[in-house]
């Protein structure tokens, strides 16, 4: 494909150092140039990615930086990041229970540990450790089904019994006798969280630097195709856009997407709700997930405690849902976390998430030739951020799937062959 | 005991003759019921109540409620404490102990300062470009960080206190009891309809406590708001709700409120929650939430001693304390002119009034100058000076447009700065509930403009929080709206007169959002606009001139409104900042979604009482307190709680799993299989009905007949298991999972109402209905036969599935001679009230056979040893029929049923599937761990491929050795090979078998 | 939290309910005669309408039965509810008669 020929080139950007910081603070940080332009979008690209979330822009960076296709325009109906990726709970993992995921998610996770040093944008990736608990006999089974498989995938991964979770999380509750008991619980010291916006902001200023033009306020409005069915561009609020390649990141407008596109994709979409309580000094330093009593929660840098449950029942693409969900998601917390009683809550918020019926993602070819999507992540997208792009730039690039995204095409729906990450266990996230 | 030496010598709603005791930092000091903290430390002369979040700047009390972003304190000690609380709202009540927050080691000398000193390198956004080398070292940073930053602690231990929920089904909720929301209140209430009127404060009357120049039907407006308690308190139909923050709205008129309840008195009041969370579903909803105060931005404008205009006021007429003895009234807004008069009614006098209009005019600006009070017209605030208190500021004339300076700075002194920025309607409710805002080129603010959904969520503002200033139009607007919206859910009232009301006139003002120094805005000293967040105009001109455009890159990237106060007083500044360097207009930005809560707000008041024991139902069966009697130890299955195993003293798990194990085959077991789903399915089709939700025949199935059913879901694989009996040619009894029960009721309903409503059947879950105890091993006949007369137990009469009708111990009961051991068993099942009679009869009888109470443990190996699926451990939503080697059970003759189809999808057919095959350890006592992976090919180190895992691995003492169920890739095809199972430290090698262990030929079922 | 109107019950929580997605898409007759992607179809391709949207609601701790609505899944607005078996409601008639 062609490079980005005769057009307005991308400044060299500025090394982000504390040097600079000190070079700047004399000129009363005045002279910091802009992290990303905000170009017209030209009448054709290359390559066009449909949605500027963490995973879109990751496409475009990696497109441009891995497969030499620089001549690339990230559609964003609002601003950069402001979907799934400025809403997330920001969990970091790769311990799943498929092989086919935990290769996708550990591709994923090797990325983010690189990722502040390849970008020079601090996302702030901590590797603080991400604890899953089981509170029955059954989700102890499953657990420890799950440790095996994690384990010989050459994944780190250790079992943790109640008195080693107190130990690295002193203000959970392991009472025998409380309603859903600790049982135990695997933790993977590799995982954590990150900074959700950085990630957008530090890909999005890379992807520029590589001459990927980034437009937000740009919707789009429908797909053009030629008479014997290939994409050939795309209508949007600001004009149409050419382009025999489109990539669709939409998340939770996936499905509205492809029926615009016109075929229809086993997603649903659902609410998904968080929340965060008032700073206070640092009180948990790992992540700690429970699938039995709907509840995950981490410490952010500022000192929020950082909540999350399970989605809402029904579709929604109202970026809230129902009170009973948070309500719900407090009670848990006390339940598990009883000195957070009289802390308070300080802001809820809901994203739009689509979850496939396997709670695995899709990354593939669709029908109409030259129109690919990556979507289904529900829950849990953002841990994947830099292995979805990584992956989908691959397969945008030379039009199949590589062995990591293969599993996840749209035919295993027909087939059969699902990765079902629920398992028996009920939720994944 | 202190002298409160700012107390002005009279006025305010405090109570002079109940003087309250508190300490601040470990000191000692003295205030007056009716008193905040806040008023109460103002009034002992104590500015400096915190530090800031980055900074560590002293910072004063800047507001007089919700608003504020400095005065954040610790409250109390130990499990009771509490952080982050405003102490602007927190009442004063004797003995309350406070602390300031984010300071080391005390608020005056707090070596976190030195942040400040360093301040040029920590712009906006600083962390994203450093701290990157060496990777290795982020995780230390990240600590350092973390712990810098954070503001209160969390409590110690558990919350000793309880939590209440409520839920209302108003007609009218009337949110704030300002001018307007009263009014609201006063004009539905007298209709007879049901209303609730809720308030954050203590006290109902809004800014009529805090002004003592509007007059209203000739006499003082808070003698209006005395009356119109008084009267709406008489009516019945009225709740009022002080302390009642309504906080959250959501779809539909659901509102969420926290009232405190007794976090006011200091104390614990017995049978009284601390805190209550009101759940209310509102026909209508009016909003009377008021306005809030903006700051203005100048150079160093967060001293001590820099505080709203409103809320300087507030000091003096509410609570009768003088914040300052020199004020100093920074306004472009009339507003500000009323501060100034009412220190100097109080004798207070001015240092004087910068106001940034030219020219201003006025009765208010009259006033000011009869009272011989200073004023600057057309001047700006330059910069201000002092340490832990504001001690002058540095004024000078501005240019005509207000960009810049026109003359050279002069300092005044003053110890008070009074700033008024004007007003924004507090519109938190209105936008959550999705309406839609516009700005007032006029008022400089967002105002309410279009209402999201009229018909599920009917809803109106009125007063400050519709844009509208003046008390007289608040309650006529109040009077109007509050009766329309009871006339909408039925009332057909005529509507009252307003009262008349006297107020001061406010003319037009001026709006310079950040106001001009002889410094551009970051080369000297800071101009706040977060002030808790420490987000500067310059932090703000940054991000937009880095490319982040939008207002929500902006606020994350500067973490502007992000604090506690959730930029009550900064998210309208930023905009406007913001705006201006773009070089657009503010609605052009955008503003930020206002999410819930409107201030925070408990998480135990959330939890209510749905905790502890609460949290969740726990199931338990009629035996359940026997189990308990007798030692069992539980295992959680579903809401289940289920006996495990029975340990006898000294025994260990294993011991006593063993000893069951033998007993239930070679004695006579019991089992409380009491939990297992069971659905009474009925009509003349039900047959029909079952012979398309199982994968076998059942049309055939004789009456008084039990048989085996695998239950698929339309995809083909298999989602349960059970056994039904017909009990009569239109009658089932059918029995799921424990864990499945409702799920499989849920699928039944399903296809019956939405794929086949020309069926007759109906459905009924009996699960509760029947205790069930299953009797096996080889005397349990016996065991039987002496308890009931009345059926034939040879296997002639009662051959193995069938079911028969009769009495056991005289109790009725419905007996099966059904297996899940494998061994001669017997299922009895009466009705639940019989469950504990029938239990103890057995057990007594059964004495002398050796009769031993097993667990689900025992269960599980005895069911493993006769290779018996169970669904949810051999099945994980990924195994078909065929997979587990159960053909025989997937009808070839049936055209189709619930699975059918899905099971000749292409990867289902496919021949190395995963299948159900039994695994043999090299060293029969080598009890494999569930869920080990399965390797054909070991490698000395990870990753291996993977063939599949142990599904059930047990040590069974009937076969005298280790046996275990796996899913193996092929393993059918696989019977006699080795393979291994690689653990952590060692590898074991197991050999592939059929999954039976135990009674090969299943000799055993009829004893 | 939503008041979703039940047929038979009336009005009630949300959270008395549980969701069933696009309504109106029957199992097919004879499955055995329908192709893998016709099967697919039916398992798992549902419409994900942004805007007014026919979707199927049970009453789980109510009357447990199910039902239809026409809810904006946007606005969270609610135009109809109907029993099984109903026909659909014109969706653009129902929304213009609400904008009218």
């Amino acid at each position: 494909m062609d490079a980005s020929a005769g057009r307005q080139g991308p400044t060299t950007k500025q090394r982000y150092s504390i040097f600079a910081l000190a070079k700047n603070a004399l000129s009363y940080h005045e002279g910091w140039q802009q992290a990303w332009r905000s170009p017209e979008p030209k009448k054709a690209y290359d390559v066009i990615i449909v949605g500027g979330g963490g995973h879109g822009l990751t496409t475009a960076y990696y497109l441009a930086k891995l497969h030499g296709v620089r001549n690339v325009a990230v559609l964003e109906k609002g601003w950069i990041g402001g979907g799934n990726t400025g809403r997330n709970t920001t969990i970091i993992r790769s311990g799943y229970l498929w092989d086919e995921s935990i290769k996708l998610y550990e591709h994923a996770l090797k990325l983010w540990e690189g990722m502040s040093q390849e970008l020079n944008f601090n996302v702030m990736f901590s590797q603080r450790g991400v604890i899953n608990l089981a509170h029955s006999e059954h989700e102890w089974r499953e657990m420890r089904r799950r440790y095996e498989a994690i384990r010989l995938n050459g994944v780190d991964i250790a079992l943790v019994l109640p008195d080693e979770i107190k130990k690295l999380v002193p203000i959970i509750n392991i009472d025998p006798t409380i309603r859903y008991p600790v049982k135990g619980g695997i933790l993977q010291q590799r995982g954590g969280t990150a900074r959700h916006d950085a990630v957008a902001w530090g890909y999005a200023r890379a992807a520029d630097a590589l001459g990927v033009d980034i437009i937000q306020n740009c919707e789009v409005t429908g797909f053009e195709r030629a008479p014997e069915g290939q994409i050939i561009g795309v209508q949007t609020t600001r004009g149409f856009i050419a382009s025999n390649k489109v990539g669709c990141v939409p998340a939770g407008h996936s499905g509205v997407l492809a029926e615009m596109a016109g075929f229809m994709l086993p997603i649903q979409a659902r609410p998904l709700q968080a929340l965060v309580s008032e700073p206070i000094k640092p009180v948990i330093d790992k992540v700690v997930m429970s699938n039995a009593v709907h509840m995950y929660i981490s410490q952010s840098d500022k000192g929020e405690l950082v909540l999350g449950a399970g989605t809402d029942a029904y579709s929604s693409y109202a970026q809230r849902g129902s009170p009973n969900h948070p309500e719900h998601l407090m009670a848990a917390t006390v339940e598990l976390y009883p000195i957070t009683s009289r802390l308070r809550m300080l802001r809820q918020w809901g994203g739009i998430v689509d979850t496939c019926p396997d709670a695995s993602p899709i990354i593939s070819k669709t029908p109409i030739p030259g129109l690919y999507f990556n979507c289904g992540w529900g829950t849990g997208g953002f841990k994947a951020t830099p292995g979805s792009g990584h992956v989908f730039a691959d397969l945008i690039a030379h039009d199949r799937p590589n062995a990591l995204a293969a599993p996840f095409s749209l035919d295993r729906f027909r087939t059969g062959y699902l990765v079902d990450e629920h398992g028996a266990a009920g939720v994944a996230h | 005991m202190s002298r409160q030496p700012n107390r002005l010598p009279s006025g305010g709603r405090i109570d002079r003759a109940m003087p309250l005791g508190f300490r601040f930092d470990g000191r000692s000091y003295t205030g007056y019921a009716g008193d905040t903290l806040a008023s109460a430390l103002l009034a002992n002369d104590v500015h400096l109540v915190g530090r800031s979040f980055k900074y560590h700047r002293p910072r004063g009390i800047l507001g007089l409620g919700a608003e504020e972003p400095n005065a954040l304190i610790q409250l109390a000690r130990g499990n009771r404490s509490e952080p982050n609380l405003r102490a602007t709202q927190v009442e004063l009540f004797d003995g309350l102990d406070a602390d300031s927050q984010n300071r080391w080691p005390c608020l005056k000398y707090d070596v976190g300062a030195v942040n400040s000193a360093l301040h040029r390198l920590f712009p906006a956004g600083f962390y994203y470009k450093t701290f990157m080398w060496p990777a290795s070292l982020w995780m230390t940073y990240e600590e350092v960080i973390r712990n810098a930053a954070g503001l209160g602690k969390a409590p110690e231990g558990p919350d000793p206190d309880r939590y209440e929920h409520m839920h209302a089904h108003p007609d009218v909720l009337i949110v704030g009891a300002g001018p307007a929301g009263l009014a609201a209140a006063l004009a539905a209430g007298r209709t007879g309809a049901r209303v609730i009127l809720a308030d954050e404060q203590a006290e109902f009357g809004g800014s009529l406590l805090s002004d003592d120049d509007v007059f209203i039907n000739g006499k003082s407006g808070r003698d209006w708001v005395a009356e119109v308690v008084a009267e709406l308190a008489s009516m019945p139909a009225v709740t009022l709700l002080p302390r009642t923050c309504v906080h959250g709205y959501f779809d539909h008129n659901y509102l969420l409120a926290a009232e405190r309840v007794t976090d006011h008195i200091g104390a614990v009041v017995p049978n009284t929650p601390r805190q209550r969370l009101w759940k209310i579903r509102a026909r209508q909803v009016v909003l009377a939430t008021g306005t809030l105060e903006r700051p203005l931005v100048f150079r160093d404008n967060d001293r001590p001693g820099v505080m709203l205009s409103t809320a300087a006021r507030g000091y003096a007429v509410r609570y009768g304390v003088a914040a300052g003895r020199r004020p100093l009234v920074v306004t472009g807004h009339d507003d500000g002119y009323r501060t100034a008069l009412a220190y100097a009614a109080r004798g207070i006098q001015l240092a004087g009034i910068v106001d940034l209009r030219p020219d201003p005019s006025g009765a208010l600006v009259d006033a000011a100058r009869e009272k011989g009070i200073d004023i600057l017209a057309g001047h700006s605030v330059a910069g201000t000076h002092g340490g832990h208190r504001v001690e002058g500021v540095d004024v000078a004339e501005m240019n005509a447009d207000g960009t810049g300076l026109a003359k050279i700075t002069r300092r005044i002194d003053c110890d008070l700065v009074a700033m008024c920025g004007g007003f924004n309607p507090t519109v938190h409710l209105f936008s959550q509930s999705r309406g839609k805002l516009r700005w007032d080129a006029d008022m400089n603010a967002f105002v309410p403009a279009k209402v999201h959904d009229t018909t599920h969520a009917p809803q109106r503002s009125v007063g400050g929080c519709a844009g509208v200033m003046s008390v007289a139009q608040s309650i006529k607007d109040g009077i109007k709206e509050g009766l329309e919206a009871a006339r909408a859910t039925g009332s057909t009232a005529r509507q009252p007169a307003a009262p008349a009301v006297e107020e001061p006139g406010i003319g037009a003002h001026r709006t310079i959002w950040v106001l001009p120094s002889d410094k551009p805005v970051g080369h000297k000293g800071k101009h706040f606009v977060d002030f808790q967040n420490d987000v500067t105009a310059a932090d703000l001109n940054l991000a937009a001139r880095e490319g982040y455009r939008s207002i929500e890159h902006v606020k994350r990237y500067t973490t502007t409104g992000m604090g506690t106060d959730q930029g009550k007083t900064s998210n309208v500044n930023a905009l406007a900042i913001v705006a201006a360097t773009l070089g657009t207009d503010i609605p052009a930005v955008g503003t930020t979604t206002f999410r819930p809560p409107y201030t925070p707000t408990t998480i135990g008041a959330y939890g209510g009482r749905n905790i502890g024991a609460l949290f969740d139902p726990v199931r338990t069966t009629a035996v359940d307190s026997w189990h308990r009697a007798n030692g069992a130890q539980f295992e959680h299955v579903g809401q289940w709680m289920r006996p495990w195993y029975y340990p006898k003293a000294g025994e260990t798990m294993r011991q006593a799993v063993d000893r069951e194990c033998l007993a239930a085959r070679n004695a006579v077991g019991i089992l409380d299989a009491s939990t297992l789903g069971k659905i009474d399915v009925r009509g003349k089709d039900a047959a029909e009905f079952l012979n398309r939700v199982y994968s076998n025949a059942w049309m055939k199935l004789g009456i008084g007949k039990c048989r085996y059913g695998l239950m698929l879901n339309d995809a083909g694989f298999v989602m349960d298991d059970g056994v039904t009996t017909r009990l009569a040619d239109d009658h089932f009894h059918m029995t799921t999972t424990t864990g499945g029960a409702a799920g499989v009721l849920g699928h039944l309903e399903e296809h019956l109402q939405t794929e086949w409503p020309d069926l007759e059947v109906y459905l009924t879950s009996v699960t509760e209905q029947w205790s069930v105890a299953s009797i096996c091993g080889a005397k349990c006949r016996d065991l039987l036969a002496a308890l009931c007369d009345d059926i034939d137990l040879s296997n002639e009469a009662f051959p193995f599935m069938a079911m028969k009708e009769g009495t056991v111990a005289g109790i009725p009961a419905r007996v099966y001679r059904i297996s899940f051991t494998g061994e001669l068993s017997f299922e009895i099942n009466v009705p639940r009230r019989y469950g504990m009679a029938l239990w103890e009869v057995l057990m007594a009888a059964g004495e002398k056979h050796g009769i031993t109470p097993y667990g689900t443990e025992a269960m599980h190996v005895l069911r493993a040893e006769r290779g018996f699926i169970i669904v949810g451990q051999e099945t994980d939503g990924s195994v078909t029929p065929i997979d587990l080697g159960m053909d025989w059970i997937v009808s070839k003759q049936k055209v189709d049923f619930i699975g059918k189809r899905g099971l000749f999808r292409p990867d289902l057919m496919l021949p190395d599937r995963k299948q159900l095959v039994g695994l043999l350890t090299e060293d029969p006592s080598e009890v494999l761990p569930e869920g080990g992976q399965i390797v054909e090919d070991v490698k000395p180190a990870p990753p291996m491929t993977m063939l599949g895992h142990v599904t059930s691995s047990y040590y069974s003492v009937n076969c005298g050795r280790s046996i275990a169920m796996a899913l193996v890739k092929g393993g059918h095809a696989r019977k006699g090979d080795t393979l291994s199972v690689p653990l952590a430290g060692k590898t074991v090698k197991v050999t592939v078998t059929d999954p039976v262990f135990f009674d090969l030929e299943g000799s055993r079922r009829d004893g | 939290m939503q008041l979703i109107p039940c047929p038979w019950c009336g009005p009630r929580d949300d959270a008395e309910f549980h969701y069933g997605a696009e309504a109106h898409v029957a199992r097919p007759a004879v499955p055995s005669e329908r192709s893998d992607a016709e099967w697919e179809a039916y398992l798992y391709l549902r419409r994900n309408t942004k805007g007014p949207f026919a979707e199927r609601w049970l009453h789980t701790n109510g009357c447990r039965r199910w039902f239809n609505v026409i809810r904006d899944t946007y606005t969270h607005e609610i135009f109809a509810s109907y029993k099984p078996g109903e026909p659909m409601p014109d969706i653009d008639q129902l929304t213009a008669k609400k904008d009218a």
